[in-house]
C-alpha cells in the first residue's frame, strides 16, 4: 500500500484506519467527543465494502457487535465514557463469549454526565474488567493522532490472535486535535474464524457463542481457560516506550495525553538539572509491571502523573512493590495540568524526599 | 425418514382432530393429540408417521411437563427442516425459560445477553443478508428489558423472523410478573393481583409493532390445540420464508403456557389461555402483506 501523510483529526484517523484494517462492521451511538467516528464512517464505510449502522443506544451498539464479531466479522464500536459504561454488560458477555472485537473509548470527564473535556478516569474500569465477572480486556494506550490510526491494526489483530476484546482508551484531546498522520504502514491482517455463527454445513458440528456455563465446574474451568490466556497476553504483548531513564534518578509514569505533557517536563527538568525520565505504558492490561519494578532498582523516586485522582498509580505501586515512594499529581474534571506545575511537583517531591 | 407422503399422513390426522374440535381445549383432545391412530413404531412393517426434526438435537429438554416452550422449538425446526435452510440459519437465544435453545436446536446460534436478541440478530443479519436470522424472545426479554431493541429493529424492517414466546409471566426466575401478565394475574410479585394502578395494562406487543413501517408481517398464534399448533407452523412458515422477500421484519407472538407458574396442570393452562389469555391477546394475523408484496410472495413460493 502507498504510504499518505494526512492532517486528520484523532477519531477521523482511527476512523480511516478502522477502514484500511478491514473492519467488516461498525455500531456506534452519537456521543461527543467520538462522534465524528460515526460520522466518517458514515460517509465513508458503505462505498468501500463495509457495514456501519447507527444504533439506538451504546447497550444496542454493543450487542450488534457481539451478532456480528460472532459471526467472524471484525467488528468495532467506539463512544465516550458514559456510553462505554452502558455497554459494559455487552463487554462482559463479549469476553465471557472470547468474541474478537475492537471497542474504543475517547475518555471524557467524570463522573456522571461530566463533561465533554479530556479524562483518564475511566482507567479502573478499562484495566480491571469493567463490567460484571473476572475478565480483562487488552487495553491500547495511544498518545497521538499517528497511534489512534495504528492501535487499530494492532488491536484488531490482538482481538484476533487471542479471541478477546480490545479496547483503545483515548481521550477527548487526543481524538480532536489535528496532528500528521501517515497511512500505509500496515496491512490487514484477517485470520480464519472456523467457530463462527455463519450458518452450518453438514460437515462439522453446530457452532455456539455463548457466555453460559450453568454447571460450576464447567465454569470454573472456563475462567481458567481465560485466566491462561490473560497469562499468555501479559507475556507477549507488553508495550511501553521509555523516555531518558537510562541515568534518570526519577521517573514519571504516565499515559496517553498526560505522558505528553510530562515529556514536557521531563525536558524541563532535564534543564534544570534534574535527572528525570519517563515511562509510558502503551498497553495498560497487560501493564508493564516487570519494567517498573526493574526500573524501581536505580530510582530514588517516582512520580505518576493522570488525569483523574489516583488509578493508574495502584498498579506501579504493585509493581515496585515498595521498592521507591510512588507520589501523585493529578488534574480532574477535564482540567489538564501545565508542564510547570509537574515540574514543581516533582521539585517539592524531591525536597521532601531529601528533608525524610 | 420423512416423506412428502408421511407428512399428509401428519396432516390427515390433524385435520380429522381439526373437525372435531371445538374451541376450547377439553382433556379428552389433548389425549387425542398425543396419542395418534397409529403407533409410533420404527420396525419397518410399521409406517412412520411422524419423527424428530433433524435440525432437533436428540436430547432431553430442561423445560417443564406441559411447556409451550419444547413444542414451539420443534415447530422452528420443523420449518428450518422442511425449507432445507439448516446451512442458511443462525438462531438468536434470549435469557429466559429458551436461554438453553441452542442445546435443542441444531442449527448455529448465539446467546444473546437479556433483551438484546434483536440487536444481536441485527449484527448477524446486517453482515450476512442471505441468511436465515431469528431470535427466539420471552416476553420479559422481548417486552420489558428488551422493548427499545424490540422497536428499533422492527422499525428499521430487519429482514429477520422474531418468535415471541409471551406466558405473561417471567418463567425462569420462577414466576414474577411480565409486562404481559394480565390485569389481576397474581404472581409472585404481585401477589394480589396486576393492579392497573401501579403497572398499567399488559403490553400488547402485536398491535404495538403492527403500526411500525418496517413490520412485514404480524401474526398472534398459540399451540394449546392441535389447531392452534397447525396454524402457528404455517405462520413459522411464512415468516421464515418471507425474510427472502428482504422486505421487513416478521414477527410471530405465541401465546404459550407456563403450568408450573401459573400453577396449573398442562390441561388447565391450555384451558386459560382459551378462557383468560386471548381475551387481552386476540389471536390472528394483525399485520399482512399487501399489493406487490403478495406478488412477490408468490415467487418465493
Amino acid at each position: 500500500m502507498k504510504m499518505e501523510t494526512k492532517l486528520m483529526k484523532g477519531n477521523e484517523a482511527l476512523a480511516e484506519a478502522a477502514i484500511q484494517a478491514g473492519c467488516d462492521a461498525y455500531f456506534g451511538y452519537p456521543i461527543t467527543p467520538q462522534s465524528e467516528v460515526l460520522e466518517y464512517l458514515a460517509k465513508e464505510m458503505p462505498g468501500r465494502g463495509g457495514v456501519v449502522l447507527q444504533a439506538e443506544s451504546e447497550v444496542a451498539s454493543i450487542n450488534m457487535i457481539y451478532g456480528a464479531a460472532g459471526a467472524g466479522f471484525r467488528s468495532m464500536t467506539s463512544s465516550s465514557s458514559p456510553g462505554i459504561s452502558l455497554m459494559q454488560e455487552g463487554i462482559s458477555y463479549i469476553a465471557g463469549a472470547e468474541l474478537p472485537c475492537l471497542i474504543v473509548n475517547v475518555n471524557r470527564a467524570g463522573p456522571g454526565l461530566g463533561t465533554i473535556q479530556p479524562g483518564q478516569g475511566d482507567y479502573f474500569q478499562s484495566t480491571k474488567g469493567g463490567g460484571h465477572g473476572d475478565y480483562r480486556l487488552i487495553v491500547l494506550a495511544p498518545s497521538s493522532v499517528q497511534e489512534m490510526a495504528d492501535f487499530v491494526f494492532l488491536g484488531f489483530d490482538l482481538a484476533d490472535k487471542y479471541r478477546n476484546p480490545v479496547l483503545i482508551l483515548s481521550d477527548g484531546a487526543i481524538g480532536q486535535m489535528m496532528e500528521k498522520v501517515t497511512f500505509g504502514k500496515f496491512k490487514p491482517n484477517k485470520v480464519d474464524k472456523p467457530w463462527a455463527t455463519v450458518g452450518k454445513p453438514a460437515t462439522r458440528e453446530r457452532n455456539y457463542i455463548t457466555s453460559l456455563h450453568i454447571k460450576p465446574e464447567m465454569l470454573e474451568k472456563h475462567n481458567e481457560k481465560l485466566i491462561a490466556k490473560y497469562e499468555e497476553v501479559k507475556k507477549n504483548e507488553v508495550r511501553f516506550e521509555e523516555i531518558n531513564t537510562e541515568d534518570a534518578e526519577y521517573l514519571m509514569v504516565a499515559y496517553g495525553l498526560c505522558a505528553r505533557i510530562c515529556h514536557k517536563a521531563v525536558n524541563m527538568a532535564r534543564e534544570k538539572g534534574i535527572k528525570v525520565g519517563l515511562l509510558r505504558p502503551i498497553t495498560l492490561f497487560p501493564f508493564p509491571s516487570e519494567k517498573l519494578n526493574l526500573l524501581a532498582d536505580k530510582m530514588k523516586l517516582m512520580l505518576t502523573v493522570e488525569l483523574n485522582s489516583g488509578q493508574m498509580i495502584e498498579d506501579v505501586k504493585l509493581a515496585v512493590n515498595g521498592k521507591v515512594p510512588v507520589e501523585f499529581y493529578g488534574r480532574l474534571g477535564g482540567m489538564l495540568p501545565n508542564p510547570d506545575e509537574i515540574v514543581n511537583k516533582l521539585e517539592n517531591l524531591i525536597k521532601k524526599n531529601h528533608a525524610l | 425418514m420423512r416423506s412428502e407422503e408421511h407428512l399428509l399422513v401428519e396432516e390427515q390426522l390433524i385435520t380429522a382432530k381439526d373437525t372435531k374440535a371445538e374451541k376450547t381445549t377439553s382433556e379428552k383432545e389433548i389425549t387425542e393429540a398425543v396419542l395418534p391412530d397409529k403407533p409410533r413404531c420404527l420396525d419397518e412393517e410399521y409406517e412412520m408417521v411422524y419423527h424428530r426434526p433433524k435440525t432437533m438435537v436428540d436430547v432431553s429438554m430442561h423445560y417443564c411437563p406441559g411447556c409451550a416452550h419444547s413444542l414451539v422449538h420443534k415447530l422452528v425446526m420443523e420449518v428450518v427442516d422442511e425449507l432445507g435452510i439448516q446451512e442458511e440459519t443462525i438462531g438468536v437465544a434470549p435469557v429466559g425459560c429458551a436461554v438453553f435453545a441452542y442445546d435443542y436446536m441444531n442449527i448455529d446460534m448465539s446467546e444473546a445477553a437479556h433483551g438484546r436478541a434483536c440487536a444481536t440478530a441485527t449484527g448477524i443479519k446486517r453482515l450476512m443478508p442471505d441468511r436465515y436470522v431469528f431470535t427466539y424472545q420471552g416476553d420479559g426479554d422481548l417486552a420489558a428489558i428488551g422493548i427499545a431493541e424490540t422497536l428499533h429493529t422492527i422499525n428499521r424492517g430487519e429482514n429477520i423472523t422474531i418468535v415471541f414466546m409471551n406466558n405473561a409471566v417471567y418463567g425462569m426466575t420462577s414466576g414474577q410478573m411480565a409486562p404481559t401478565s394480565l390485569v389481576g394475574m397474581k404472581t409472585t410479585t404481585s401477589p394480589f393481583g396486576r393492579d392497573v394502578m401501579d403497572y398499567g395494562e399488559p403490553i400488547r406487543v402485536s398491535e404495538l409493532i403492527s403500526h411500525l413501517p418496517g413490520a412485514f408481517y404480524v401474526t398472534r398464534q398459540a399451540v394449546n390445540s392441535a389447531t392452534a399448533v397447525r396454524k402457528a407452523k404455517k405462520a413459522l412458515m411464512n415468516a421464515f420464508r418471507y425474510q427472502k422477500l428482504k422486505k421487513g421484519t416478521s414477527f410471530v407472538e405465541i401465546i404459550g403456557n407456563c403450568p408450573s407458574n401459573w400453577k396449573m396442570t398442562p390441561i388447565e393452562a391450555s384451558k386459560f389461555i382459551d378462557d383468560e389469555m386471548i381475551k387481552t391477546f386476540p389471536l390472528g394475523d394483525i399485520k399482512l402483506p399487501k399489493g406487490e408484496d403478495l406478488k412477490l410472495l408468490e415467487e418465493v413460493k
